[in-house]
């Protein structure tokens, strides 16, 4: 199976962890290409090719400042892959919450007299 | 009632092939195994909202197999399985996994436990022999999760036929 471009969109562009490693960066802030080069320890084209993927993908914006070209992260194409795992953190939610209630059963039942105890709203829980 | 909110899943991405789920609970970490690996207990909790889990079998032992299967509220069944590799009891249990709507990708899920003042962490790390199968896994979840209408749904529902 061949892979989708690593330009198609931010999902395959994010598959290369270098790539993931320079949003990481820009994620403190605007940098230029300069200092990524130093903080990834790569030469300088291989920089430039990842920079170039994000920004073909939206994931970098950049503008020139005198002789320095300076990358900043734009978050916005990361949307859908935040939406993505989201929704299934929303099953693991639902199961662990219903996990959740079953243990609060099994808590009232070994702390034993249970149905005498207040239920504690599961504030600090004061021990008596 | 549901009255506990003693934390929230938290869902990560750590690598390519991995996905890590976290959730503190407010109970001893003895408790939580109990919840975990008892069958009558897996029915309450494994299909969250989204259906009813029909069956549960636990052979809780190194070489034993598990398989859950539940009726979505879509009306098809979705089913893992798999077999367990290490188990300490109250910790930690390693085990393959296997969704039977993609029955050539199997992962490897690590399940941990750690109690502290009475209160547990639990993770479960599944760990994925490529990015592409942890991708699908993560799709499942969604499918499993069955917005009714999808169309995504009904394609797999139609390959579990």
């Amino acid at each position: 199976m061949a892979r989708a471009a690593t330009t198609a969109d931010a999902f395959n562009a994010l598959a290369e962890p270098r790539r993931r490693q320079i949003l990481d960066l820009l994620a403190t802030g605007e940098l230029p290409v300069n200092d990524l080069v130093v903080l990834l320890g790569l030469a300088q084209p291989q920089v430039s090719k990842h920079l170039r993927v994000l920004r073909q993908v939206g994931l970098v914006d950049v503008r020139d400042e005198g002789r320095q070209r300076m990358y900043r992260l734009n978050g916005h194409p990361l949307k859908p892959i935040h939406d993505w795992v989201k929704q299934y953190e929303q099953l693991w939610s639902e199961r662990l919450d219903r996990l959740d209630d079953v243990l609060a059963e099994l808590k009232d039942a070994e702390t034993g007299d249970a149905d005498v105890n207040d239920k504690e709203d599961g504030a600090d829980g004061n021990d008596e | 009632m549901a009255m506990t909110s003693s934390g929230t899943a938290v869902v990560t991405l750590p690598t390519d092939t991995q996905i890590l789920i976290t959730r503190e609970f407010d109970a001893p970490r003895h408790l939580v195994y109990r919840v975990w690996t008892t069958p009558e207990l897996i029915k309450r909790w494994w299909a969250g909202e989204r259906g009813e889990v029909t069956s549960a079998e636990v052979d809780l032992q190194v070489g034993g197999k598990w398989r859950y299967v539940m009726v979505a509220n879509g009306g098809f069944e979705v089913a893992f399985h798999g077999e367990y590799i290490e188990i300490v009891p109250n910790e930690r249990i390693v085990a393959t996994e296997v969704f039977e709507g993609a029955p050539d990708s199997p992962a490897v899920s690590t399940f941990t436990l750690a109690e502290t003042a009475g209160r547990t962490t639990m993770t479960l790390l599944v760990e994925h022999q490529n990015q592409a199968d942890r991708d699908a896994h993560i799709n499942s979840g969604m499918e499993a999760g069955m917005q009714e209408g999808m169309d995504k749904l009904e394609q797999l529902a139609r390959s579990l036929l």
